[in-house]
């Protein structure tokens, strides 16, 4: 099954790291992609620049209106995100649970992706 | 023609959960699982009354709703060769008598399988507690609404969303890793252990049907003593469920008000249940590895042995709670570890222990708190305290028995 892993995150306290925690950070990463990509789950996953950086457009008059920031103020911004193909919801939770950032207070949303019929 | 019914009553009882397990792996599906047991059941309905209970009416029903059930797979089109395999050639004959071919371990890891489907942690709780019931307990929906004093048709509702998502959301049907089986199995515990509670604290509702729940407990329990005998832990909750559940008819006095431990009559407790609780325990505790059920069932063990109030070994108890303090730490073992301390000491020792700020800030709102700490200074012959606390219990207390039974001491000490 397709599953959508949405990353959250302290999104300042990212950007107030230490260049020295933010390499150590970018190689726990690394190594976790490493593991994944071996699997051969992964179909798609990026990082995303910060929220101060997000664009959220709605309905307006005459036309949609673009306002500058996040959907959704939250304790936790939405950091990245990606898309795997895992056999069922507990192999989702099990990479989700090897993430880096849940050791340090973050979290993940498991989205599994909607199948339409033809 | 009532030894039949019986017979089917009983088989649906009995063997619900593994007939079920078993459909569930074949169709997966939840609900077409549930239709084919009822066809199956219908079915013998018709036949049995005539043709005679089959010698194995569990199996009977097995086969039968396997049947209905590869039907339903034949008639949906979905004819894949795996679903084939799995009922083998037998389901192709049109004989309902090759009942001894049912795999028994087969049917085995259905009902594991089954179990934490139905509890896993991506459920939220009412939701594995109905779903555990209906599908493993086969209670019907009605049932499982009346005993938790929801409408009806939110219970169905929280059932068919709970279908919705093991399905949609690719909870899978199987049992956990190792890595990761004993939080699940934690998961499992505390679902069968909440239904038993339910059943047996009646914090609210009718008598009858809240025992059931109990009865329920105990089954699934046993059920999974039989799935994973060498799991200490599910020794542990199964005894501590017996061996509460032996003083069911004692909790209660005649005009429905509840009954310490020490002034239940202990001739009424179940020495069945006793026994095959203090032997389940004494197995799990050998195998080394103690948990919080396991602690709690051995409390439980002594006071079910111990002869009377003041023959019980109150400074083992007292030192369990200890124990148990260490594996869970909470308030309310804190509480418990007082009354076994006033008991194999002094009032004083436990009053001390109850009045310390980890205990008593957060139990403040906690009913049990303050009629403990009012029975102690009851006996302490501190009346006014007492009436006090008594007082804030009754405040607290929202169940008709106990509030008369509040009512009754507090005059004592008035």
């Amino acid at each position: 099954m397709k599953y959508l892993l949405l990353i959250y995150d302290n999104e300042q306290a990212n950007i107030n790291k230490s260049p020295e925690d933010m390499s150590n950070t970018m190689a726990e990463w690394n190594a976790y992609m490493d593991d994944l990509q071996k699997t051969g789950k992964i179909l798609a996953g990026e990082a995303l620049q910060p929220t101060m950086t997000a664009t959220t457009v709605r309905a307006g008059n005459p036309a949609p209106l673009a306002t500058d920031g996040p959907f959704a103020e939250t304790k936790e911004q939405l950091g990245g995100f990606f898309m795997l193909e895992a056999t069922d919801l507990d192999d989702a939770i099990a990479w989700s649970g090897k993430m880096p950032h849940i050791a340090h207070g973050g979290t993940v949303e498991i989205r599994p992706i909607m199948e339409f019929d033809q | 023609m009532l030894d039949t019914h019986q017979a089917i009553e009983n088989v649906f009882r009995n063997e619900y959960g593994k007939v079920s397990a078993s459909l569930i792996r074949i169709l997966r599906n939840f609900d077409a699982a549930e239709e084919a047991i009822q066809e199956a059941f219908a079915t013998a309905l018709l036949r049995w009354p005539t043709d005679g209970v089959p010698d194995n009416p569990a199996a009977w029903i097995t086969t039968t709703a396997r049947r209905k059930a590869i039907d339903t797979v034949r008639h949906d089109q979905v004819r894949d060769q795996k679903y084939l395999l799995i009922g083998g050639s037998q389901l192709e004959e049109d004989e309902f008598d090759m009942l001894d071919d049912i795999d028994e371990s087969l049917l085995h890891d259905d009902r594991l399988r089954l179990v934490f489907t139905c509890c896993h942690p991506a459920l939220n709780l009412d939701a594995r507690v109905a779903l555990t019931l209906r599908t493993l307990g086969g209670l019907s929906t009605t049932e499982i609404s009346q005993a938790f004093l929801v409408p009806e048709a939110t219970m169905a509702q929280r059932l068919v969303r709970a279908k919705r998502k093991i399905k949609d959301a690719g909870i899978p049907y199987s049992v956990p890793a190792d890595n990761i089986l004993p939080d699940r199995l934690e998961g499992v515990l505390v679902v069968i252990y909440l239904i038993f509670n339910e059943g047996y604290s009646a914090s609210s509702g009718n008598g009858l049907t809240r025992n059931d729940l109990s009865s329920e407990a105990v089954r699934l329990g046993q059920a999974l003593t039989e799935l994973m005998p060498d799991d200490p832990e599910v020794l542990g909750l199964l005894a501590l469920m017996l061996l509460q559940d032996s003083r069911r008819d004692s909790r209660q006095s005649p005009e429905g008000l509840p009954v310490l431990l020490e002034e239940q009559d202990r001739s009424k407790w179940d020495g069945n249940q006793i026994r095959e609780g203090v032997s389940l325990i004494e197995r799990a505790l050998q195998m080394g590895r103690p948990g919080q059920y396991q602690v709690q069932a051995a409390i439980a063990a002594i006071h079910s042995q111990a002869k009377s109030p003041e023959n019980t070994d109150w400074p083992q108890i007292a030192a369990l709670y200890g124990t148990l303090s260490q594996i869970q730490p909470s308030p309310v073992v804190e509480l418990n570890r007082a009354v076994a301390l006033a008991m194999a000491h002094s009032p004083e020792l436990g009053l001390q222990t109850m009045d310390q700020p980890e205990v008593s800030e957060p139990l403040q709102q906690y009913r049990w708190y303050h009629s403990a700490r009012a029975d102690l200074l009851r006996r302490l012959e501190r009346n006014d305290e007492a009436s006090a606390a008594y007082r804030r219990a009754l405040e607290l207390t929202t169940n008709v028995s106990e509030t008369k039974f509040l009512e009754g001491r507090l005059a004592e000490v008035s």
